[in-house]
């Protein structure tokens, strides 16, 4: 008995450092056979499972659905964009004045501003619409991240502060030690591109975020949140301050997406309104669903499908097409989004729980 | 014998649009004993609980809880002075196991906050270590113990009433309100309930009881309230309100007495 624990005990450690080593190596092998856009399109994987992941604390644990999660993403993206970037200085003299050197502020810093700024925005979206639940409050969450969207698209004039839908470039770029991730680091007995270091950081990120949700999940708060999601009743009849507990919520979940938005902007060099429509806010909450509700391995199996799959798409319907027809006939983005519906419709019918649902080899 | 008022509460009026659902309802409680809300079907039972236990804002009324005078607005504040509920329409977690849903129950009496929840620290393990043992316990005491990682909503009609209860002791209340807690149940469960309620009173809790359930009624409860139309009939120990006649009138008709 005792042996046959420890041996299994030694088999997940063992399981845990081979998954360790695939991970380390996997943009390696990815970037050696397919090249550095494969290597681009995992990094942003990452930062879909931690927008994800901060989806799924308030549809998943807490029940709340909120189709305008992407505004959070944006207001962390448009944070760093303003203060890591010639705009600024360059549209208001006093802000020129002060900064002579231009405006230059670590992502790092950013990224606590931003944490701070997209929870007091989950608050200040979670206050109004305490008393709503499903539809109703599908539409204000939607009605809240289309106005974060249009503002930025606007605020261009009566002052510049977000160069409306030109977007905001020349974004500094990610920072650690004051090396910068655009160039490679030099081992000396080889190279690491910044692609690469890239794909580390967000891995940590998202591990980071993982392990955060994990222990709110098994903690007192995350079972309030469950208790809220199953019975808001019942929940207060067991001395949960419900209202504080779904503002918490919506600030932890928002708060997630305004880190992965400073890292965006930093790692993309460029933001405009264009990259926080509805859509966007819809794709991370089919991840959610598509992957297992409320189940956090799910919710990053979901993540990784469905950022990774439009891509083999891209590369896959197009030749496909011209093989067999001679010309293509369907657009990638027209197959993609039948695709997209067609599966969540089946994910629906047939596993209503998601592919990978809570209570199935965890 | 002067015996302590756990619950007194004076004068409650609830109207729901034109209907008068409570008139003046008084209702007082004595600590250590169980006490029948009883009363034909739409008497208002249900009613006064949610009031009291600030599910539904009273119009009027005085409350005195534990001799604290309390106004019942917040449901959650209710349960944290130490007053209980369960729900005649059963609403456990269905999705969390059967521990987990009496773990809910303890939250009101235990603060990890979201650092400790995040960064886990020694507190917070050890509160966790006893929020856990305290809810096996729980589970142990109304005899559900070997259904802890089952999932709630799978648990049998009469379990998911036990766990009602067991999570509703959880929150330590002072008064546990205990709504319809027999309905739907076999006779083996009655019996097995009624035990169960006793040993939670010799374990000194107080009970507030509204049941259907006449033999059960009549067996455990130490005092009767009768509600019809909103109103109290009669009051007192459960062999005068058998007898009394406007209680059979409110049950039994008009001729009947």
């Amino acid at each position: 008995m005792l042996k046959k624990l420890a041996a299994n005990r030694l088999s997940r450690t063992t399981y845990f450092c081979l998954g360790a080593l695939a991970l380390v190596l996997l943009p390696w092998i990815v970037g050696t056979s397919g090249g550095n856009y494969w290597v681009r399109v995992l990094d942003f994987a990452l930062l879909y499972i931690v927008l994800a992941l901060g989806l799924n604390v308030v549809v998943g644990f807490a029940g709340l659905l909120d189709l305008g999660y992407i505004a959070f993403y944006a207001l962390g993206a448009y944070s760093y964009a303003l203060l890591a970037s010639p705009h600024l200085p360059q549209h208001f003299e006093t802000i020129a004045a002060a900064f002579p050197q231009g405006i230059h502020f670590s992502p790092w810093m950013v990224a606590v501003f931003a944490i701070i700024l997209a929870a007091l925005f989950g608050i200040i979206l979670g206050l109004p619409t305490l008393q709503l639940r499903g539809d109703y409050l599908a539409i204000v969450t939607l009605g809240f991240g289309e106005i974060i969207r249009i503002f930025m698209n606007n605020l261009d004039r009566p002052f510049n502060l977000t160069n409306g839908p030109k977007g905001i470039t020349a974004i500094d770029p990610i920072q650690m030690f004051g090396f910068s991730f655009t160039k490679p680091l030099d081992l000396g007995f080889t190279q690491i591109p910044g692609l690469y270091l890239v794909f580390y950081l967000f891995l940590g990120l998202a591990i980071a975020v993982t392990i955060v949700c994990l222990h709110l999940q098994n903690s007192r708060i995350g079972r309030a949140w469950v208790a809220i999601r199953e019975d808001e009743i019942a929940a207060k009849a067991m001395g949960i301050n419900t209202r504080n507990m779904k503002l918490l919520a919506f600030a932890i979940g928002a708060s997630f997406a305004g880190v992965a938005g400073v890292l965006f902007s930093a790692f993309q060099g460029f933001v405009s309104p264009e990259s926080f429509t509805l859509w966007e806010s819809i794709v991370v909450l089919a991840m959610v669903v598509l992957g297992g509700i409320g189940h956090i391995p799910g919710v990053i199996l979901g993540a990784i499908v469905l950022a990774v799959f439009p891509e083999i798409l891209r590369g896959v319907a197009e030749p496909v097409q011209k093989v067999l027809f001679g010309h293509v006939i369907v657009d990638v983005e027209v197959i993609r989004q039948l695709i997209y519906g067609l599966a969540l419709i089946l994910i629906m019918l047939y596993r209503p729980g998601g592919i990978w649902q809570k209570g199935e080899g965890r | 014998m002067s015996t302590h008022l756990l619950l007194d509460v004076t004068d409650v009026s609830k109207c729901f649009g034109g209907v008068q659902a409570l008139d003046a309802v008084g209702l007082q409680v004595p600590q250590g004993s169980i006490v029948g809300l009883i009363g034909p079907n739409g008497a208002g039972k249900t009613t006064f609980f949610n009031v009291i236990t600030g599910l539904y804002p009273a119009d009027s009324g005085i409350f005195l809880f534990d001799s604290h005078a309390y106004f019942p607005e917040s449901v959650s504040e209710v349960t944290k002075s130490g007053l209980a509920r369960t729900f005649q329409n059963i609403r456990l977690f269905g999705e969390m196991s059967v521990v987990e849903n009496v773990m809910v129950g303890c939250h009101c009496r235990s603060n990890a906050g979201l650092l400790g929840a995040i960064f886990r620290f020694p507190s917070t393990k050890r509160e966790e270590k006893s929020i856990r043992e305290k809810s096996h316990a729980l589970l142990a005491y109304v005899g559900l113990s070997d259904y802890a990682e089952m999932q709630a909503r799978n648990l049998s009609y009469g379990h998911q009433r036990r766990l009602e209860i067991a999570r509703a002791l959880a929150t330590e209340p002072k008064l546990l309100a205990l709504d319809e807690p027999a309905a739907g149940m076999n006779a083996t469960e009655k019996l097995e309930l009624r035990e169960l309620l006793l040993r939670i009173r010799a374990d000194g809790k107080t009970i507030l009881l509204i049941e259907h359930d006449v033999s059960l009624v009549m067996g455990i409860c130490d005092s009767l309230t009768v509600l019809d139309y909103g109103k109290v009939i009669a009051a007192g120990k459960p062999a005068d309100v058998r007898i009394h006649p406007e209680v059979i009138r409110a049950y039994l008709g008009q001729g009947a007495v």
